[in-house]
C-alpha cells in the first residue's frame, strides 16, 4: 500500500509537480519571483514548512476527528509558518522586509493543505515528512525556474549580480519591464508546462 | 475511544491549540530582542543612507553616535523637550486623538489623512558641533502604498544632501525604482526650495534638461510609474512646506544665517 520513499520523494519534481500538474501554489508563485534572492528564502520556507506540517499532522492522524480535520491542519501549517516568519525577522530581516506578507500567504498555500489532507492524513511519519520535502523542493524548481527568467530579463541581473548591463545604468540591455510584473510568471509557468508535457506526453490531459 | 464523539473533538482541538500556541508565543518571545534590534539597526541604516553618512568599515551604530535626535512640534517650530525621541513613536502619534490632528482635504498633498502634531528630526554635526545637515522623515502615497522615507538637507536647509525610501509597496522595476541608487543619486545637490522659500522640487514627466533654468529643481521622472513620481513630489511639497517641517527649517535658517554674521 505504502509507496517507496524515494519515489514520494522525487515523483513530485516532474511526474506529480504541485505546480505544473496540479495547477497550485500559482499565486505566491507570481508574487515572489522577480528576484531569485527573495525565491531561495520562500523555497526554503515553504520546504520546511510543507515536510513539517506532514509530519505533524501524519503524527496525529489516527486522533484527529474527521469534522474537525481540515482546522487541524491548517493550525498546524499556521503556526509553523508564523515560527518561519519570526525567525526570518530575527536573522534576515532585510528578506524578510522584501518577502512582506508572502511569508504569511505560505498559510493558504493550497500545496501545503493538500498535502497534508491527500497524504499525510493516510501515511506514516517518514514518508509523509518525505513528501513534504518533495513537494517542496518540487515546488521551488518551478520558482527557480522562473525566478531565473524574470531576474534575468527584468532587471539583468542574477541574484544580484549585474548579466546584462541596462542602459538606463550605461549598459546596453533594455530590460523588459513586464517580466518583473506578476503577469510574466504566468506566461513562463505556462511554457514550462507545455515543454514539461511535450517531453512526459501522459500528463497531457485528454480533450 | 472512537475519534468523532463530541468529547475527542474538543480534547483534539483543545491539545492542538495549545501546543500550537505554546510553539507560536514561545518564538515570539524568544526572538523578540534580536527583532527589535534589527528593527532599530533599519531605521538608524535607513537614516545614514539618505544622509550618505555611510562609510565602509565603521558600523551604523557608530556613526549613529554624531547624530542628534530631536522631536520637533510642527506647528511652532520649536522643539519639544517634553517628549523622549527615543520612545516616541511617530506613526502611533498620527492615529491618537491626542497627539496626532487630521489634516484638511485641500491641504493633503500627501494624502496621509492625519499627521502626528510632533515629528522627529536628526540633526548631524561635525566635530565642532556645527549642523551639517538636517534630517527629516517624510511620508506620503504612492501608487500602491504609503512611502516612508528620510530627506537630508543641507544646514542651509534647501540643497538636498540625499532622499531615500525605506518602506514602500510600489510595483518592483517601475515605481519600485525609487529604489535604484542611480536615480537617488540625482537628488543630491538640488535645491528644495525657491528663492521665496517656497518648496519648488519636482519630480518631472521625462528627463530634465541640463541647461533649463529649472533643472536643479528638476528630478527625472521614473517612466512607467506617473503616479508614483507625482506622489513622490508632493508629498515633499507637502513636509516642506508651512503644514510640514516649513516652520521649523526657517527657524534652523534663522538660527544658522545668525551664527555666520
Amino acid at each position: 500500500m505504502s509507496e517507496k520513499p524515494s519515489k514520494v520523494l522525487l515523483n513530485p519534481l516532474f511526474n506529480n509537480n504541485p505546480i505544473s500538474l496540479q495547477v497550485l501554489g500559482i499565486c505566491s508563485a507570481l508574487a515572489i519571483t522577480a528576484k531569485l534572492e527573495t525565491v531561495f528564502v520562500m523555497a526554503l520556507a515553504v520546504i520546511f514548512v510543507c515536510s513539517f506540517a506532514n509530519a505533524t499532522v501524519s503524527l496525529i492522524r489516527n486522533h484527529i476527528p474527521t469534522n474537525i480535520r481540515i482546522i487541524v491542519q491548517m493550525t498546524i501549517i499556521a503556526s509553523l509558518v508564523i515560527v518561519v516568519d519570526q525567525i526570518l525577522k530575527a536573522y534576515a530581516y532585510d528578506i524578510s522586509k522584501q518577502l512582506s506578507i508572502f511569508v504569511g500567504l505560505i498559510i493558504t498555500n493550497c500545496i501545503i493543505m493538500g498535502r497534508a489532507e491527500a497524504f499525510a492524513m493516510k501515511e506514516p511519519v517518514g514518508l509523509s515528512f518525505l513528501d513534504g520535502i518533495g513537494n517542496g523542493i518540487g515546488y521551488s524548481l518551478i520558482l527557480v525556474v522562473v525566478g531565473v527568467f524574470r531576474e534575468l530579463f527584468g532587471s539583468g541581473k542574477l541574484l544580484g549580480v549585474v548579466i546584462l548591463p541596462l542602459s538606463t545604468e550605461g549598459g546596453w540591455y533594455e530590460s523588459n519591464g513586464l517580466m518583473l510584473l506578476p503577469p510574466s510568471a504566468f506566461f513562463i509557468i505556462g511554457l514550462y508546462i507545455w515543454v514539461l508535457r511535450s517531453w512526459k506526453t501522459d500528463q497531457l490531459e485528454e480533450s | 475511544m472512537p475519534n468523532d464523539t463530541v468529547r475527542k473533538t474538543l480534547a483534539v482541538a483543545a491539545a492542538v491549540s495549545v501546543v500550537c500556541s505554546i510553539l507560536v508565543s514561545s518564538a515570539a518571545v524568544l526572538l523578540r530582542s534580536n527583532q527589535e534590534k534589527n528593527k532599530e539597526l533599519d531605521m538608524k541604516k535607513n537614516i545614514l543612507m539618505s544622509a550618505g553618512l555611510i562609510q565602509e568599515g565603521k558600523s551604523v551604530e557608530e556613526l549613529f553616535e554624531k547624530i542628534e535626535i530631536k522631536v520637533v512640534d510642527l506647528a511652532t517650530g520649536e522643539f519639544n523637550e517634553n517628549i523622549d525621541p527615543n520612545t516616541f513613536d511617530q506613526r502611533k502619534a498620527a492615529k491618537s486623538e491626542a497627539d496626532g490632528l487630521a489634516i484638511d482635504r485641500k491641504d493633503d498633498l500627501a494624502t496621509i489623512k492625519r499627521r502626528s502634531k510632533n515629528a522627529l528630526v536628526y540633526l548631524a554635526r561635525n566635530e565642532q558641533g556645527r549642523l551639517q545637515q538636517v534630517i527629516i522623515p517624510v511620508h506620503g502615497m504612492g501608487l500602491w502604498s504609503t512611502m516612508y522615507g528620510f530627506m537630508a538637507l543641507d544646514a542651509d536647509t534647501t540643497t538636498i544632501k540625499g532622499f531615500a525610501f525605506y518602506q514602500h509597496g510600489e510595483t518592483p522595476g517601475l515605481g519600485g525604482e525609487i529604489d535604484n541608487p542611480q536615480w537617488k543619486a540625482q537628488w543630491i545637490g538640488k535645491k528644495a526650495f525657491d528663492s521665496d522659500w517656497k518648496p519648488r522640487i519636482e519630480v518631472i514627466k521625462g528627463k530634465v534638461r541640463p541647461g533649463s533654468p529649472d533643472a536643479h529643481y528638476q528630478i527625472d521622472g521614473l517612466s512607467g510609474a506617473t503616479i508614483t513620481s507625482r506622489g513622490v513630489k508632493d508629498l515633499l511639497r507637502y513636509w516642506l512646506g508651512d503644514s510640514g517641517f516649513g516652520p521649523f527649517l526657517s527657524k534652523v535658517r534663522a538660527e544658522e544665517g545668525g551664527q555666520d554674521e
